[in-house]
């Protein structure tokens, strides 16, 4: 049976080994934080599974996602499982220009409608009648109706796409908004928010749903709980720093060169759900973080309003350094509880850290 | 008279929509517009400078290093930000690698297929395959067993029946004119290269976390601490990592990137004949190679005026100017004049068709792009611009190599004015780069050596030690060409924000004075077989490879200040 699937039959031709496949299930299971026993139950899925079709949408895009996708870990398979995902629409890379290339998205929407996976990049301008993104003469928004009302899950890639990122950013000169916002009602919306969203999470995603015939458990803001149910600094490897009260206070000091804890350097690692620290970028080989700059709380929505001046640091923090002298604690303000925190659920991290619940309390800086 | 609409183009970053007027098997006349629009400068008016590079990153992600570059560097002019050596060779380490990855995914992923049809290679004999590819390069994947192997998965892959990105392409048109073999090997690298692609990127993670966007850059310096003694900081382990990398892209672009680009080039040489374009060629420089305001630069500025390689002027910013007779913006003084980045003003007014629609008015206002000109002259800017400029100043290692390109292809320098030659030109740069890079890893070393882990000028980072009102100006040469983020600062806040960028200069529309872009230029005179499929206006149009999301940008000069900043 297994030998006979698509799976097989792809891996044998592109000379991928037994070993390198179940290598790359068992990273795979790592992302999904998956006991090691699903392994078995990846690996079946996988090779008997049927090719699904994905359209990949660019509207107000820098196509950072499409990049990051080109990037996924394990090359050889992750290829695979992208080129059999049979990728019929993807302006960056299909070889299908102009009218011939609306011929195929067309094609599909119909032939496969409620079978397909809408996979969109950017945000949706809804200003000015949506003049601000038009392809092949039609409005993104008109185009985003068309093809994700039909889809059978939309997959929303990167902060823009997720929570209108960028171009959404204060004043919103074009009205972008979300693709949820755009399209209302879709079924099976999935954010895979930052900026841009790591191949790892994007393959993950879609080996889920291949593995469980099931999308995944999500977040408040519809992001999977497998990549967005822990905080940055919660798996952080500085985090043992910021318990010891250790800081970089300027860059290239000793702390910084040492891997000390970016807080004070602007870090929004406490308020950002990610699983950056666990799955890392470029095939695992560094992080923001782990290069020395704070992370930008980038997965999160409105991140470019809420979580800048990006150098400020974050102004308060449940429970300080337990090795930290309490004068120094007092620089960085009274122990209390942001708004963010709060309206990250971060406060059940604390209280389970801390102890007794600190009093909630809304501050404001300016 | 043919009227031939490619909306979308593809294999691009953004979004561009080519018309052109055909007859008689030629394109007599072409209009470029690019169809999407974010606002970016208007959302960074009132933000914290030292964020900028932030913002303005995300205007591309496939050139993700540029805008990022060109903003610490404006903003660092504005405020006297000194960035110490370390962090001149970590930049220099970050923009070479860009321009090498970049280029190397322009060639195979996006341009290619323009000149390369996939489906001729499943006729190719692999032994032929093989006897090709061992005579142009010593490359050890090239046995007839790996082509048949290559030839057998491509077999599988159509008699599946799902071509997924490669569905309903322009296969079997006539322009195409590879063997089958040099096809196959084409697609085999093809595959190759994008193995290539995803491995180098790693020094993009090491030296700035991850990519894309990469995140360690800073106003007035770098974020990647330097210590040999620390294991959380780029050291010696480091070094040697940079080191395999730079080889890597060496080896990949010598052994196979540039033998691949004479081979197909050869059997293309009528392209040297076409897609000319405006003749006019700027270049900003890049890679300095020592420190302070005016340093060395390895690759030099100047401007080329009519195809003139016996003249180089120099590049004077003053002489920029950016029109909008035929953009969806307004000027408050009339659209027949041009403005300075410093005194630009942009008020986007939308006056196209309401979609959905077919024709542009393309006799009005036909994009979100500006027209950029030099000393009122449109100006061609990338990969050939540049190298035109250095062959021209007599740039020794360039020369070498543009010689050589010439020798093999049997061509003199007025080829390179062409379609075949912006190909040629970024295969020469991409060369250059790859051999360049690794003196700069061993200056980083050297630098470990000494002690100096220097990465930041701390002088200039705290807001109050800035003038309470200055001008900046930031100038880098772009995978795709010369970009300029030109910044006015007051009271520690952004006023004014302007790119001026490579895409801009290239695929802009006409100005006040009617003349063509670059890219519409290049289009007049393009042979067009079957105006149904317009294979030729993609080679044309990709050769220039288009960043169209980098191209589109607007400032507010009279913008209100905005009511800022909340801190979560």
């Amino acid at each position: 049976m297994a030998c006979e699937s698509w799976l097989a039959r792809e891996l044998e031709e592109r000379g991928v080994s037994r070993r390198e496949f179940l290598g790359f299930c068992t990273k795979m299971a790592a992302v999904l934080a998956l006991p090691g026993t699903a392994l078995g139950a990846i690996a079946e899925a996988m090779e008997r599974t049927d090719k699904p079709t994905l359209v990949w949408l660019e509207f107000q895009d820098c196509a950072g996602n499409t990049e990051s996708f080109l990037r996924a870990s394990r090359p050889t398979v992750a290829e695979i499982i992208l080129e059999t995902l049979s990728i019929n629409y993807h302006e960056t890379i299909m070889a299908a220009a102009g009218h011939q290339a609306e011929q195929t998205l067309a094609k599909t929407v119909q032939e496969q409608a409620g079978r397909f996976i809408a996979v969109v990049e950017g945000s949706i301008p809804t200003g000015a009648g949506g003049v601000y993104c038009t392809i092949g003469g039609k409005s993104a928004i008109e185009i985003a109706r068309e093809v994700c009302g039909k889809a059978m899950a939309t997959v929303a890639v990167g902060t823009c796409a997720c929570f209108g990122g960028i171009p959404a950013a204060s004043p919103n000169p074009t009205g972008a908004v979300a693709v949820g916002d755009a399209v209302p009602g879709l079924s099976n919306l999935i954010n895979l928010s930052a900026c841009p969203a790591n191949a790892e999470n994007i393959t993950a995603l879609l080996v889920y749903y291949l593995t469980l015939k099931q999308w995944p458990p999500l977040d408040q803001y519809r992001r999977p709980l497998f990549a967005y149910g822990k905080l940055i600094h919660d798996n952080c490897e500085r985090r043992a720093h910021f318990d010891a009260g250790q800081y970089v206070e300027a860059w290239g000091d000793e702390g910084h060169r040492h891997g000390y804890c970016l807080y004070k350097m602007g870090c929004k690692g406490p308020v950002t759900s990610q699983n950056c620290p666990a799955v890392q970028w470029n095939e695992g080989t560094n992080w923001p973080i782990g290069c020395g700059h704070p992370c930008l709380g980038c997965a999160e929505p409105n991140f470019w309003d809420r979580m800048t001046p990006f150098y400020r640091h974050l102004s308060g923090i449940p429970g300080f350094g337990v090795a930290s002298d309490v004068d120094k604690a007092g620089l960085w303000g009274t122990v209390g509880v942001t708004a963010a925190f709060v309206a990250h659920g971060i406060a059940q991290t604390a209280r389970r850290r801390s102890g007794p619940r600190p009093q909630d309390k809304t501050t404001e800086e300016d | 008279m043919t009227r031939v609409v490619v909306d979308p183009v593809t294999r691009i970053e953004g979004h561009l929509r080519i018309e052109a007027q055909a007859e008689g098997g030629m394109v007599r006349d072409a209009w470029s517009s690019a169809t999407m629009f974010r606002g970016i400068e208007i959302i960074l008016k009132g933000r914290d400078p030292r964020d900028a590079w932030v913002f303005t990153q995300r205007i591309c992600g496939v050139c993700t290093t540029v805008h990022a570059i060109a903003s610490i560097r404006a903003v660092e002019h504005a405020i006297g930000a000194a960035p110490p050596p370390n962090a001149r060779l970590l930049r220099n380490l970050i923009i070479g690698s860009q321009c090498v990855h970049d280029h190397v995914i322009h060639f195979y992923h996006l341009h290619a297929l323009d000149w390369v049809d996939i489906v001729s290679a499943l006729s190719a004999d692999p032994a032929k395959t093989a006897a090709l590819a061992q005579s142009i390069s010593d490359w050890p994947l090239s046995s007839r067993a790996y082509f048949a192997g290559v030839r057998e998965r491509l077999k599988g892959f159509v008699s599946r029946g799902q071509l997924g990105p490669f569905a309903n392409a322009y296969w079997g048109h006539p322009a195409y004119r590879l063997p089958p073999e040099a096809n196959l090997m084409a697609v085999a690298h093809y595959l190759e290269a994008l193995d290539f692609q995803r491995r180098f990127i790693r020094i993009h993670a090491v030296l700035g976390g991850k990519n894309p966007h990469l995140q360690s850059f800073l106003v007035g310096g770098a974020a990647t601490p330097i210590d040999p003694d620390s294991q959380n900081a780029l050291n010696l382990g480091t070094i040697a990592q940079l080191s395999e990398l730079v080889a890597s892209a060496r080896d990949f672009v010598t052994r196979v990137y540039i033998p691949d680009l004479l081979a197909i080039a050869s059997f293309y040489k009528d392209w040297t004949g076409i897609g000319s374009g405006v003749g006019n060629y700027l270049a900003y420089g890049e890679y300095p190679e020592d420190d302070g305001p005016t340093p060395k630069l390895y690759i030099p500025p100047g401007v080329i005026r009519k195809r003139d390689l016996s003249r180089v002027e120099p590049m004077d910013q003053e002489k920029i100017s950016e029109y909008v007779k035929h953009s969806w913006y307004d000027y408050d003084g009339g659209d027949d004049k041009g403005l300075h980045p410093f005194k630009g003003e942009t008020h986007p007014n939308y006056t196209g068709p309401n979609p959905p629609y077919e024709r542009l008015f393309t006799e009005a206002k036909y994009s979100w792009l500006k027209s950029p000109r030099y000393d009122s002259e449109p100006m061609e800017v990338g990969p050939l611009a540049r190298m035109l400029v250095a062959y021209a100043s007599g740039h020794q290692r360039v020369k070498q190599l543009v010689d050589r390109t010439l020798a093999s292809l049997g061509v003199g320098p007025p080829a390179l004015f062409s379609t075949l030659g912006r190909v040629a030109a970024r295969g020469i740069e991409t060369q250059l780069i790859a051999e360049k890079m690794q003196d700069w890893v061993d200056g980083l070393a050297e630098n470990m050596a000494r002690r100096d882990l220097r990465i930041h000028d701390h002088s200039k980072w705290e807001p109050a030690s800035w003038p309470a009102e200055c001008w900046g100006a930031g100038f880098h040469e772009a995978p795709r060409g010369a970009l300029g983020h030109w910044v006015h600062i007051r009271g520690g806040a952004i006023v004014n924000y302007q790119c001026v960028v490579p895409s801009t200069w290239n695929a802009g529309p006409r100005d006040a004075a009617a003349r063509r872009g670059p890219y519409e230029e290049a289009l007049v005179g393009t042979p067009l077989a079957k105006p149904d499929q317009p294979l030729e206006i993609l080679r044309t149009v990709h050769s220039f490879d288009p960043c169209i999301a980098c191209g589109v940008h607007v400032l507010d000069l009279e913008g209100r200040e905005l009511a800022r900043v909340r801190v979560v």
